[in-house]
């Protein structure tokens, strides 16, 4: 029994036991059949508070909205701004970069330089240069923490969503939501808190993802992250039956617990009672998810705001829908945008996919903001690896020496630049910043010591970082 | 107690109760044992600078053997002179070990006392328990004599003697077949022989059970769904695009073995190596699939290098974890940091599978295997199109004299038309001066378009296309073939990319027994062979610990995949020796095995326990009862299906679609695709069927803790999820069942809603009903009752749940009232509980 179970166990037994000494299960009959008597006595078990309780440092933050551009982003036309790459536009890279580095598409090609297709501009105050396919994200740059020095360790597109999502591309570990989640809890007990959105872009260079990249690995299964979905049933089997409406539905509930709560008086097994206080999570999430689609309180001004009438899909429409999960709590939101795997056409495919992000993007800071949350909020903007200074025709290939993501929020300088490429944009050179840095770093604002946050499986401790990881103290507030 | 903890307090006090429970189990208090209490210690805080991986190493001082190093160190028998001791008690912060900035943390003052003793004591180092060839211990003489049915109890109850506690009393009969039911088959037992058992007042009526659970069909079913998780079987490629592939065939190859009883020693070779036996036959080539089954990807851009490294180390993962309960995996980057497996052991072995043809980056080719009827079908059209072939071939008068006719404006039309390039190149040449070929080239064609030969033509076309149509029905699957191997280094840091590792040829971890090859490169075959060789301590000692897992729920070593020194010690060392040999001996009889399990009154014990019991053995780690745990996710499926009389008693084929919501494979690609569900039988298949997507697992067995099958899975997490709750509340699959089964109970269950009720709970938990749980479902039923009354659309929309038509000539209402209720039943905790 793993330290979770153990909790769970031990908080609804010592709730439930206190109900049957007030008296509820000796006048059991009674209670059982009146839903009344019930619906308030749903124990505060399910609510885990988190294997880092307290928390190893002061936290500054306390969730996490990561939009996950997923496909590979290229950093040359977004947010690493390379002149010396213009003027270098159809010769050949040096090969002192090329020579031995792993590489995907262009294996055995001729490689030559393709300079960047966007023109960037300086924004804000800060002014920080992002290029002009963002005209939204761009006035939100004082706002920005741009790292230009990532760098990743696999490839191709399932491994290196899988480094970056777990730490490795071995599968089966758990991802950044579930280990976060495992760690600190959730401030919702109607919700799960780690949610996931998706949305997928029309340029046509989509890529698949595995629920792997949400998924809770050796972790209880509690902690894996629930896709919420635009179409069909917004988390799967959330809907009642056909003929059933919420009324028989509580019925059936609440029969069901009466006769797991008989069979708990006879039999000693703490997992009845979590049993019990699972089916009373699941029918408060059948009510407290329609409520949160449910956008008609919503005002118009929001709704400009984002771009979006919300229920279509779009990215705009989950960007919406984070910001009401992160009011209700939940501790770490993933939204997947997929599209970003220009091969060919960037100058084109990635002007699409950059205006299906650039307003809901902009238009979730500023929201947060203005309703005083951004301060205890990461946004965290990025795709798996970066792409090529080469050409692969009209379009760049992946690339992981290299590339560049954003934060936004509580905790880390906004309106800087961190680390920097070399010229061609091929070498992360100035403070580069691993995936396991990243993380390191993650953890660190939400309170959390990367190294002690640990789940002992086949004889290992196991971790986020692995065995590495740095926190990036210069981008921290 | 599946797993240990990650909170250092709980997990050194869980830690410490499995110390006195194993030393009470096994053993009177003794002095201190190295294996059981220093070497845990020594691996948690000093192996990470002083253990096994040369890399780390501090101070070329290692404390996981009893090399010269230590002997500098440590003085046997004399704690004051030996540094070691000096070390770990210093005051003097500079110099204390474990550093005061070590990870792992200090130690505490029993720790200490703990190693100054052992020092004192002779400091006497043992190999790791798992690692020295278990012989049979004898079986104990223990007081509560009538309580034993065979060793296992033996064992059992001396544990239990030495701690002073009893055993629990013997469940009832209704529980028992239950429980053996779940455990032997998967599946709940029928009504009927419920009520036989309870009656049997035979003394052999409880073997009796036992033999014909074990020679049932579904046995198979049910053990290959725990080694199918060992194996990671799934029906898509894994990596990127996961594309479908086929390996049925492997997973069926498992049913019948299990069913056959086939011997564990032929089952690992005919897996490991079924394709390198002398005349391999089709079952062994099929079983040589295991080699096979591991992710492969499909991704444009992946470099082949890249995964060719990928696929030798996961290979080497997940033949270390499934027959050696190793976790050599560790060693890919660097030595083993607790375990003796160095870096170069971890190659040595990948070499092993060198050999194995496979597609580095790109689909995977199957392999046909008709079946015998399959094979003589094919013959006969063989034959027929021969025949039909000759007859469109043959020239007869009439056909030259056409063939002269058409001749003479054949030129232009051949051209035109895009005939073949010879019979136009011939047709330029003029008539008389036509080689045979030409002459030929031109018959072929004109033979290939005369009106006078179109039924014939016809003919061919339709055989043809009868035998392609039989051809694509033929079942194909994975199969190790040996082609030259490949060249095996070690990878500095695991990195594929680097070249300047040794080269090396297959060998077993160094420390272990060798092999005997001589100078022949060593083989798959061999790996095997070694692998069931009586000498090798591991394999036995972790396949029936997995029996007794299936049995009880957990295994007498816990950690079921890590058999190393992070591993748990086993609850009962002992028996886990006694169990192995036997196995062993009884030429590897996995039945044998687990009949003498099912037979043992340890086995038989209710799993309610005293609370006094309950007070001193709180994990159970004593077996002083039965484990109490929730079914897998396919037997929570089965067993509603089985209940409802839906299930499909089908055996083995190609796997199925049951109801998947819509959508739920829309972030797949390459190609997009969608999951459609089937109809008929297969949409009511057993679990172990539904078709396993590993980056898209069916979602209902995903919400009960089934695994991707990415990577070896031998401990299956048993969560507690309201998504569980929401999967059996509203997933079509539990609705139509139940809506089924209410149809049943109102046709089969009696004339009145008593009867029924009862007759319902007979079905669903093998019991009689409650007064208590009657009036709760009574009242529910009454309440639905009226309200589907007022609402028969609502009625009619329930009860049409799922593909099977509904009934027409039954009351609406009443049907989707005890639709109502068959939910409750099929959602109570009772219900997914084996007990």
């Amino acid at each position: 029994m793993n330290l979770f179970q153990r909790y769970i166990q031990r908080e609804t037994r010592r709730a439930f036991l206190g109900r049957a000494a007030a008296g509820i299960g000796s006048v059991a009959l009674a209670s059982l059949l009146n839903p009344r008597l019930l619906a308030g006595e749903a124990a505060d078990a399910g609510h885990w508070k988190g294997a880092v309780n307290p928390p190893h440092f002061k936290p500054t933050i306390k969730r996490i909205i990561y939009l996950y551009m997923a496909g590979g982003p290229s950093h040359l036309e977004t947010l690493d701004y390379k002149p010396k790459l213009a003027e270098m536009d159809g010769k050949p890279m040096p090969e002192s970069f090329t020579k031995g580095q792993p590489i995907a598409q262009l294996q055995g090609a001729k490689l030559t330089c393709f300079a960047p297709q966007h023109p960037f501009k300086k924004w804000g105050k800060s002014g920080q240069e992002i290029s002009t396919i963002f005209p939204q994200l761009g006035q939100m740059a004082d706002d920005l923490c741009i790292i230009r020095s990532m760098h990743t360790e696999a490839i191709n597109h399932d491994p290196a969503h899988t480094f970056m999502n777990t730490g490795t591309t071995i599968s089966g570990r758990p991802s950044m939501g579930s280990w976060v989640w495992y760690g600190l809890g959730s401030d919702c007990d109607n919700l799960p808190g780690f949610v996931v959105l998706t949305s997928t872009g029309h340029s046509g260079q989509s890529q698949p993802i595995a629920a792997r990249q949400w998924h809770s690995g050796f972790l209880p299964s509690n902690f894996q992250g629930v896709e919420f979905r635009s179409k069909g049933d917004p988390v799967l089997y959330v809907t009642n039956p056909g003929g059933v409406d919420a009324g028989k539905q509580r019925d059936v509930v609440d029969a069901t617990r009466a006769l797991n709560r008989l069979e708990n008086d006879s039999v000693d097994d703490p997992e009845i009672a979590t049993r019990i206080e699972q089916y009373e999570m699941a029918f408060k999430m059948q009510v407290s998810v329609p409520d949160l689609m449910n956008l008609s309180k919503e005002t118009k001004e929001t709704f400009d705001l984002y771009g979006t009438q919300g229920g279509d899909g779009s990215f705009a429409a989950n960007c919406l829908l984070a910001r009401r999960l992160a009011e209700r709590g939940v501790r770490f939101i993933q939204l997947y945008h997929r599209d970003w795997d220009h091969h060919g056409g960037i100058k084109n495919d990635i002007q699409v996919v950059a205006k299906e992000v650039d307003q809901g993007a902009a238009a979730l800071i500023k929201d947060l903001k203005r309703r005083d949350m951004l301060k205890d909020t990461l946004l965290i903007w990025g795709g798996e690896f970066g792409r090529t200074p080469m050409a692969q025709g009209n379009g760049r290939d992946h690339h992981i020496k290299g590339f560049s993501m954003w934060l936004a929020g509580g905790g880390v300088k906004g309106g800087t630049t961190y680390g920097a490429t070399d010229d061609f944009g091929y070498n992360a050179v100035d403070n580069p910043v691993h995936v396991h840095d990243l993380h390191a770093t993650i953890l660190r604002l939400l309170g959390i010591n990367h190294e002690k946050l640990t789940y002992l499986r086949e004889g290992r401790q196991f971790r986020l970082t692995d065995v590495a990881g740095e926190v990036v103290k210069g981008i921290l507030a | 107690m599946p797993r240990t903890t990650t909170l250092p307090l709980f997990a050194l006090a869980i830690f410490l109760c499995r110390i006195s429970a194993a030393t009470a189990a096994d053993s009177a208090p003794k002095p201190v044992d190295f294996t059981h209490d220093v070497k845990p210690l020594l691996a948690a805080k000093c192996y990470a600078c002083h253990g096994p991986d040369e890399g780390k190493r501090k101070a070329k001082l290692r404390l996981d053997e009893a090399d010269a190093a230590l002997k500098k160190v440590i003085k046997p028998g004399h704690a004051g002179a030996s540094l070691f001791v000096k070390r770990i008690t210093t005051e003097d912060v500079t110099e204390v070990m474990p550093p005061t900035t070590a990870k792992t943390g200090s130690l505490t003052a029993p720790q200490i006392d703990l190693l100054r003793r052992w020092v004192e004591q002779g400091a006497k180092f043992d190999l790791h328990w798992a690692y020295v060839k278990p012989t049979r211990p004898a079986v104990p003489d223990v007081k509560n004599k009538p309580w034993v049915k065979n060793a296992i109890d033996a064992f059992v109850a001396a544990g239990h003697e030495r701690a002073g506690c009893l055993p629990a009393p013997e469940a009832d009969r209704i529980t028992l077949i239950r429980r053996l039911s779940f455990d032997l088959t998967g599946l709940p037992p029928a009504p009927e022989d419920v009520d036989a058992f309870v009656q049997d007042k035979n003394p052999d009526a409880y073997e009796k059970l036992v033999d014909r659970l074990l020679a049932s069909p579904h046995y198979g079913e049910r053990m290959a769904s725990y080694w199918l998780d060992m194996v990671r079987y799934a029906d898509t490629a894994g990596y990127h695009s996961d594309n479908p592939r086929d390996v049925h065939l492997y997973r069926d190859y498992v049913i019948n073995a299990f069913n056959a009883n086939k011997p564990f020693n032929r089952f690992t070779v005919e897996q490991l190596a079924g394709d390198l036996l002398p005349k391999p036959t089709l079952e062994q080539r099929i079983a040589s699939g295991y080699n096979r089954l591991l992710q492969t990807t499909e991704e444009g851009g992946a470099q082949p290098k890249e995964y060719t490294a990928k696929y030798a180390a996961d290979r080497v993962r997940n033949a270390s974890a499934v027959w050696m309960g190793s976790t050599m995996g560790c060693a890919q980057c660097h030595s083993h940091k607790f375990d003796p497996f160095t870096h170069k052991d971890f190659y040595s072995f990948e070499a092993f599978f060198a050999d194995v043809k496979e597609t580095a980056v790109g689909h995977q080719e199957q392999t046909k295997f008709p079946s015998k009827e399959q094979e003589a079908e094919v013959r006969k059209w063989d034959e027929q199109i021969a025949v039909s072939k000759a007859a469109l071939e043959r020239a007869t008068p009439e056909l030259d004299a056409a063939q002269v006719e058409w001749e003479k404006t054949a030129k232009a039309e051949a051209a035109a038309k895009k005939a073949p390039a010879d019979a136009v190149a011939a047709l330029a040449v003029e008539a008389d001066k036509r080689t045979p070929q030409q002459k030929q080239a031109i018959s072929t064609y004109f033979h290939s378009i005369t009106p006078q030969l179109k039924k014939e033509r016809d003919q061919l076309a339709k055989l043809e296309n009868d035998r392609k149509q039989l051809t694509q029905k033929i079942p194909t699957t994975l199969v190790s073939m040996a082609v030259e191997p490949r060249v095996i280094r070690v990878l500095p840091r695991g990195n594929w990319q680097d070249d300047s590792g040794e080269v090396v040829a297959p060998n077993v971890p160094l420390f272990m027994k060798p092999l005997d090859v001589k100078d022949r490169r060593a083989t798959r075959l061999d790996l095997a062979d070694w692998l069931i060789s009586p000498d090798n301590p591991l394999t036995a000692r972790v396949f029936v610990n997995r029996l007794w897992k299936v049995m009880y729920g957990e295994g007498i070593v816990k950690s079921a995949d890590d058999f190393g020194t992070q591993g748990a010690l086993p609850s009962h060392a002992k028996l886990l020796d006694w169990l192995a040999v036997e196995f062993v001996q009884s030429g590897w009889n996995v039945k044998h095995l687990l009949k003498l399990m099912a037979m043992s009154n340890s086995y038989r014990q209710s799993s309610a326990g005293s609370n006094a019991m309950r007070e001193r053995d709180p994990n159970n780690v004593l077996l002083t009862r039965q484990n109490r745990f929730r079914l897998d996710a396919e037997m929570v499926r089965d067993n509603a299906l089985a209940i409802s009389g839906l299930l499909s008693p089908k055996i083995g084929g190609p796997s199925v679609k049951p109801y998947q919501p819509a959508g739920y494979w829309s972030y797949m690609n390459f190609p997009k695709r969608d999951w459609t569900n089937d109809k008929g039988e297969d949409e009511y298949r057993r679990g172990l069927y539904t078709f396993w997507c590993r980056t898209f697992l069916h979602p209902s067995f995903a919400a009960f803790d089934a695994p991707t099958r990415e990577e070896c899975t031998v401990d299956r997490p048993r969560s507690s999820t309201p998504l569980q709750a929401l999967v059996l509340l509203n997933d079509p699959t539990y609705v139509e069942a139940a809506r089924v089964f209410a149809e049943r109970i109102v046709r089969e269950g009696g004339a009145n809603t008593a009867d029924r009720l009862g007759w319902a709970f007979h079905r669903v938990l093998s019991r009689g009903v409650k007064p208590e749980e009657r009036t709760v479902l009574m009242a529910l039923y009454e309440k639905h009752l009226a309200q589907y009354g007022a609402d028969i659309d609502a009625a009619k929309k329930l009860v049409s749940t799922g593909e099977t038509s509904s009934p027409k000539v039954m009351d609406v209402a009443e049907l989707a009232a005890w639709t109502s209720v068959a939910r409750v039943l099929l959602n109570l905790h009772e219900t997914i509980t084996r007990n």
